[in-house]
């Protein structure tokens, strides 16, 4: 009964030093594509249109309702120890550390992980890849580095926004709803707000940005199967880049505040 | 190897776990020769024809182009061949998020630097040598009935004037009129530009009809090749079993029974 569990375990412990090895060769590669001439300037603002612009809705609307939520509840925690002033504060830094990077992020996983790992899975099932390849175009090149650039460009510039909406939530619930003088709302809002604060975040979603479209190209790229192995690869990225997200979340945090 | 071969291979092959998909394969392509390589399903043409054109890499060979040993090239060496090459994929592989002049004047404008504007030029005028107008040009793939986009396939595979043209399928999944119309094209295609072409079909008329040289493809082996006026009077059991479409014969085909 032994022999078997180790057994499974044994050949699962490979698999996932064989994924792991292949995702990271893969990385690499893709890297240095990304980072060698030619560039594909339209391919790169195009994918920066698809993922940073078509991303703001869905991104704010998660910002918003954050924000406003957390100044909700924070209320009714605070509101025992008589520690309601300190609303402005938690909101501001538990978004421009934490909610603002991880849940744009996560939100831009679903659609933009999603899609990328469909376009290019039915790209490499239809043989459009080996048709550029016969092109004299590399894929990596073509593809692969115009998403991971435009990934770790926007995500940034998206968290940026959702930071600002996600308190500008917190404000409008502070101020209409718990009945906040709107100044010293602001004012207690700037006044706690660090750089580092909002320097961390971007970073996170800069990281966040690059694992999201990583995920995609390479559960893409190494689709096979038709139909079904497009699928799967759409899952596998979006479950794999928000595994990631969360554990280099905790990283990125721990070499940022840790004391 | 002849030296006068365009494409020579030398003991190719290739396997995919305990599969052996090719087991020695020698063969030899002349300048301005169209060569055939027909064969049942999952007899390893696409495979020999991916080896080829460096999609894969073979396990054990030699495959030159012009002389030059191809297998082991780093990816700027692979892209100075792939120059030469031109390909039409059985489906088609059209990009389809580009139009079809886009996907026409693809090699051109991003390959070799051209403009848009003449790109565009070399790109209508490659679609009317496949017999379409300059107006399909404006559409997209999923526009176009399966005959309409293997010609932009087609006219994708010539825009560059490659050296060897490389047809995979050609004919599959069309009527036979559409088929025939194709077979004139590629043989109209390839004798314009004096290419050197290799083809994989399981279409006997389309092989009689664009090659010069039919070679028989059975369980990863060449066992056959020959001009195509000889394939009639092989003497290979396979080959007429196979040319003749006939269910009995040395060729077994694995079918369970219900």
């Amino acid at each position: 009964m032994n022999i078997p569990l180790l057994t499974v375990l044994g050949r699962m412990s490979l698999a996932f030093l064989e994924a792991t090895g292949a995702v990271t060769a893969f990385a690499f590669h893709a890297v240095r594509q990304a980072v060698q001439p030619p560039y594909y300037r339209r391919q790169i603002i195009s994918q920066m249109l698809e993922i940073g612009y078509y991303s703001l809705p869905v991104v704010g609307l998660t910002a918003i309702f954050t924000g406003m939520v957390l100044a909700l509840q924070s209320y009714t925690g605070f509101a025992r120890f008589s520690a309601e002033s300190a609303i402005p504060n938690v909101v501001v830094v538990s978004l421009t550390r934490e909610l603002g990077p991880v849940l744009a992020s996560l939100m831009v996983a679903g659609r933009i992980g999603a899609a990328i790992a469909a376009e290019i899975g039915t790209m490499r099932v239809t043989e459009q890849i080996d048709a550029l390849t016969t092109l004299s175009t590399d894929p990596f090149k073509y593809l692969i580095a115009p998403r991971l650039i435009a990934g770790i460009v926007t995500l940034p510039i998206l968290v940026l926004v959702a930071d600002i909406i996600g308190i500008l939530g917190g404000f409008l619930v502070g101020v209409y709803k718990l009945d906040f003088n709107d100044t010293a709302y602001l004012r207690n809002t700037l006044d706690f707000l660090e750089f580092q604060d909002v320097f961390s975040g971007l970073v996170k979603a800069a990281v966040f940005g690059f694992l999201i479209t990583l995920m995609g190209c390479y559960h893409g790229y190494t689709s096979k199967g038709g139909a079904q192995g497009v699928g799967m690869a759409t899952t596998n990225a979006v479950v794999s880049a928000s595994i990631l997200i969360f554990t280099f979340n905790y990283f990125i945090t721990e070499a940022f505040f840790a004391r | 190897m002849s030296a006068a071969s365009k494409i020579a291979l030398r003991g190719v092959t290739k396997s995919f776990g305990s599969k052996k998909v090719l087991q020695g394969i020698d063969l030899d392509v002349a300048p301005g020769e169209s060569m055939v390589v027909i064969g049942g399903s999952g007899s390893g043409k696409s495979v020999l024809l991916k080896c080829i054109l460096g999609l894969m890499a073979p396990d054990r060979g030699s495959i030159s182009v012009d002389g030059e040993e191809t297998v082991g090239f780093n990816d700027r060496s692979r892209a100075r061949v792939m120059r030469k090459f031109g390909m039409l994929f059985q489906g088609g592989a059209l990009f389809d998020s580009l139009r079809v002049w886009e996907n026409v004047a693809f090699g051109p404008i991003q390959s070799d630097g051209m403009k848009a504007e003449q790109a565009r030029e070399v790109a209508v005028a490659k679609l009317g040598a496949v017999g379409l107008g300059p107006e399909i040009g404006e559409l997209f793939p999923s526009e176009l009935s399966g005959g309409m986009q293997k010609r932009v396939a087609l006219a994708r595979a010539i825009a560059r004037e490659p050296e060897i043209i490389f047809f995979d399928e050609p004919t599959t999944g069309l009527d036979p009129i559409m088929a025939d119309v194709i077979n004139d094209l590629i043989v109209k295609c390839v004798s314009d530009l004096g290419a050197t072409a290799v083809s994989i079909t399981h279409d006997m008329a389309s092989a009689r009809k664009i090659g010069h040289r039919i070679g028989m493809l059975y369980e990863g082996r060449l066992i056959w090749q020959g001009p195509v006026a000889d394939i009639d009077h092989s003497g290979n059991a396979h080959v007429d079993q196979f040319i003749h479409g006939r269910a009995e014969g040395p060729i077994r085909m694995q079918v369970r029974k219900l």
